[in-house]
């Protein structure tokens, strides 16, 4: 392996594993909050017990998402410099506003909230949890501002060989940004959503504390279920957009090798296990769907990798434009199964919920306790999708991958690197993983009976 | 081509992001580091956590900002120092990342051995960064191995130099001594009388290594370019501020604290002032300096960095100000102490009465 696979290894590894905690973080976030407000308003020791099982769990994901964010931002320095140097003018700066608009208001308030219960006035004290809520999702805004620029770049112009910022504004406001923004948050939502439905439903099996779970539950069916289904819109609406911007992406991720009118969506296909088969051994579709949910007609036409390939050699000079089929193929399918899933649990338990029967399902409230790892395999299939899918570009149309690793560090520091962060990693996810069961296993601490004065700091969530 | 305002402005304000950094996260270092010397147990060491529990977070993001700014402003700068100190930097993200969890795992298992490997991992992976950081700013102002085309061209060893290493243990020994005197300062009882002690050792071994430090700058600067007098003036003033702190902390807490903080302000604007006008200097050929005007972004970028940067940072200052306020009180062993009979409740209370600490009114 040459020291361009290994960093592409290394952030491929680092990325998925920090993005298993942020759409948690952030969609756990908002339902703390959530509950904290319940409990503000209603006076219901119920919905304080809530806001601090659930505030404890979202708190490990908290810790391993901000301590595995550090790498993020060094390892495009660290690994790719000539990347760097290249995108500098435009990438830095909302890199820089997420640190200066999200990261200092999250960390500073998250703070305040874990050591200020009973010393902060309750409403102050409820009102930082939403700026934690509204600064993790901030924080997401700027992060794919600047990854959508590397999927479309808009707002700069080309001096002297490299892209320049003119518009801000532009890169902020990016259509791919925005639909990425939408997609992602919803992708929160649904990720903290099954897990909160798994742990309670875990408890309600065992009938335990069954008002406390029943009440977050009875929430969050109907959070699922319109997040997935709006996620299903705004994914349409965003993959009709790729198709434009990115229609290798969009082909590789359908397995079309010539263009077609008319494309059937393919369910199951192969082809032989190399980068671009150029073409599929087997492969079962519905005919026309795929052309009239990318385009809109059912004759629409689907550019082909094979006619693609042979465009961008004939605009870029020659080379292999396609990404590896198989990966594109199956990531996306992955994400929109789960995506499907998702909303299915969502409707079923809703109803159940509506006909006040969920407590009684205990055959489905077993089902949901395992439906927790589905988001897990969505989120990290959806970026295994965006970023793979974009390949071999780093830069769509502007820069390669193979041109944006850092040329001073040598094949073994990448290596070193890469076994320390993977091990290093490793072993975090095995504690965290741990306690994060334990926790949620043993459930809301019980009700407090001590009797406490009036200011007395109130530590059951801090360290 | 001459360097911009825009220019000398990012080049000031990155150096305020790591001087925040230094300064607050310094203390956090210390803090870390002195946990069991501190700590005898644990609702001691829950104690000191909890000295920083809620602003540690807080304090490391100065570091991100530092990040984000410099790739933002000054892109060749961040490309050439982050590649070229690789195996450094991997080394002080493992070791946050090993401190940053250690805060939060500590209390998560009533066991001693879990709790032991924790405070080890607090401990290292405070004392690590507070090394490496002097050790690679050092490297930064004396020059490291550069070739032509702006690339590192040197090894992990080639930043192991004795100068490095004197500059490593500076920050690593201001720090510890920096977060003893704000363990003093934050809480109360036995935890208090051992950092002091600790701190009456500690700062004056501090401003020794510090000096020394700061004096082989002077000497090793002469050749280079660079607003040297001010640069002097401010290693002098840096020198003055750590020997101040080591006689203040015999006699008062917060004016040795105020000292300390005096001195690693002083002492990296030293160092800054002793880097500028360049970004990177190469001990290659001094043809090879990376200047700030070569590292820069484009006029456009600067300027909206300007405006985003005059808008938050004032409100950054103020809502992290804010949080030092809400949690100003002294912090002792017997705020965490287990309640075991209703005697304990009521002592608790009577203490709680006692006490002349203003609280946030509820």
């Amino acid at each position: 392996m040459t020291s361009l696979d290994l960093a592409r290894w290394q952030f491929g590894i680092t990325t998925v594993y920090h993005f298993l905690f942020v759409p948690l973080t952030i969609g756990l976030a908002v339902y703390v909050a959530y509950m904290q407000t319940r409990w503000y308003r209603t006076g219901d020791e119920r919905w304080l017990r809530a806001t601090k099982f659930w505030g404890k769990l979202m708190l490990i994901s908290f810790a391993l998402g901000v301590v595995t964010g550090i790498v993020q931002e060094f390892q495009f320095g660290m690994n790719w410099s000539n990347y760097s140097r290249y995108v500098g003018d435009i990438f830095g700066a909302p890199l820089a506003m997420e640190g200066l608009a999200a990261f200092f208001v999250e960390s500073t308030f998250l703070g305040l909230w874990l050591f200020g219960w009973g010393r902060l006035p309750k409403k102050i004290h409820l009102a930082c949890i939403w700026a934690v809520a509204g600064s993790t999702a901030l924080s997401a805004f700027f992060i794919l501002a600047a990854n959508s620029w590397m999927q479309h770049p808009v707002g700069y112009e080309m001096v002297d060989g490299k892209p320049e910022l003119t518009n801000i504004a532009a890169v902020l406001f990016n259509n791919t940004a925005i639909y990425a923004f939408a997609h992602t948050l919803l992708a929160a939502l649904i990720t903290a959503s099954l897990v909160i439905i798994s742990v309670s439903a875990y408890h309600l099996v065992r009938e335990r504390e069954t008002e406390l779970h029943l009440g977050v539950l009875r929430r969050a069916f109907p959070v699922l279920a319109v997040a997935a289904l709006v996620t299903v819109i705004v994914g349409h609406f965003n993959g009709v957009l790729m198709t434009k911007q990115q229609p290798m992406k969009m082909a590789a991720a359908d397995a079309v090798f010539e263009t077609t009118q008319g494309a059937g969506l393919s369910l199951f296909a192969t082809g032989d296990f190399k980068q671009n088969p150029e073409g599929l051994n087997r492969n079962v579709e519905i005919p026309n769907v795929l052309s009239f949910i990318t385009t809109g007609y059912p004759r629409g036409e689907i550019e082909g990798i094979n006619d693609l390939n042979a465009e961008y050699q004939a605009k870029y000079g020659p080379g292999e434009y396609a990404p590896i089929v198989a990966v594109a193929y199956w990531s996306w399918r992955a994400m929109l199964g789960v995506g499907m899933l998702a909303f299915l649990i969502g409707a079923v338990g809703w109803w159940f919920a509506h006909r006040g029967k969920l407590k009684d399902s205990k055959r489905f409230l077993k089902w949901m306790v395992p439906a927790a790892a589905l988001p897990f395999i969505a989120n990290s299939a959806g970026w295994i999708f965006t970023e793979m899918g974009r390949q071999p570009w780093v830069v769509f149309g502007l820069l390669k991958t193979s041109d944006a690793n850092s040329p001073s560090v040598s094949t073994a520091e990448v290596l070193i690197t890469l076994i320390g962060f993977t091990l290093l990693y490793g072993v975090l996810a095995v504690i965290a993983g741990k306690i994060f069961f334990q926790k949620a296993k043993s459930g809301p601490d019980p009700e407090d009976t001590t009797e406490k004065k009036e200011d007395e700091p109130d530590l059951a969530l801090a360290y | 081509m001459d360097i911009s305002f825009l220019q000398v402005l990012w080049f000031i304000l990155i150096s305020i992001l790591w001087l925040g950094y230094f300064v607050l996260e310094g203390f956090d270092f210390g803090v870390g580091m002195l946990i069991r010397a501190v700590g005898r147990n644990d609702p001691e060491r829950r104690a000191v956590i909890h000295s920083i529990g809620p602003v540690w977070d807080g304090n490391e993001v100065w570091l991100l900002v530092a990040g984000g700014a410099t790739f933002a402003a000054f892109p060749e700068w961040y490309a050439t120092l982050f590649s070229g100190f690789y195996l450094a930097l991997f080394l002080i993200l493992g070791a946050l990342i090993v401190r940053g969890v250690a805060f939060e795992f500590w209390g998560k298992r009533d066991d001693p051995t879990w709790r032991s490997r924790w405070e080890w991992a607090l401990i290292i992976g405070s004392a690590l960064p507070a090394l490496l950081w002097g050790v690679g700013w050092a490297n930064i102002v004396h020059g490291v191995p550069i070739g032509a085309d702006g690339e590192f061209t040197g090894t992990l060893f080639d930043l192991l130099n004795p100068y490095a290493l004197v500059g490593g243990l500076a920050t690593l020994s201001i720090f510890l001594a920096h977060g003893a005197i704000f363990l003093a300062l934050k809480t109360k009882g036995e935890i208090a009388v051992r950092a002091r002690a600790i701190a009456v050792r500690a700062t004056p071994a501090a401003a020794g290594i510090g000096t020394g430090f700061l004096a082989w700058t002077l000497i090793d600067q002469a050749d280079r370019g660079g607003v040297q007098a001010v640069s002097a003036i401010l290693a002098v003033g840096a020198a003055g501020a750590l020997i101040a702190a080591a006689v203040l902390a015999r006699r008062s807490d917060a004016q040795a604290f105020g000292a300390t903080t005096a001195g690693i302000v002083l002492l990296f604007c030293a160092l800054f002032t002793d880097l500028y006008p360049n970004a990177m200097v190469s001990s290659t050929d001094p043809a090879f300096n990376l200047t700030l005007t070569a590292a820069s972004s484009s006029d456009y970028t600067l300027t909206v960095m300007t405006v985003v940067a005059v808008v938050l940072v004032p409100l950054v200052l103020l809502y992290q100000g804010w949080t030092y306020w809400v949690f100003r009180h002294r912090v002792g062993a017997e705020d965490f102490g287990d309640v075991r009979t209703p005697l304990d409740l009521l002592d608790r209370h009577a203490r709680a009465e006692a006490s002349d600490e203003p609280r946030a009114t509820p």
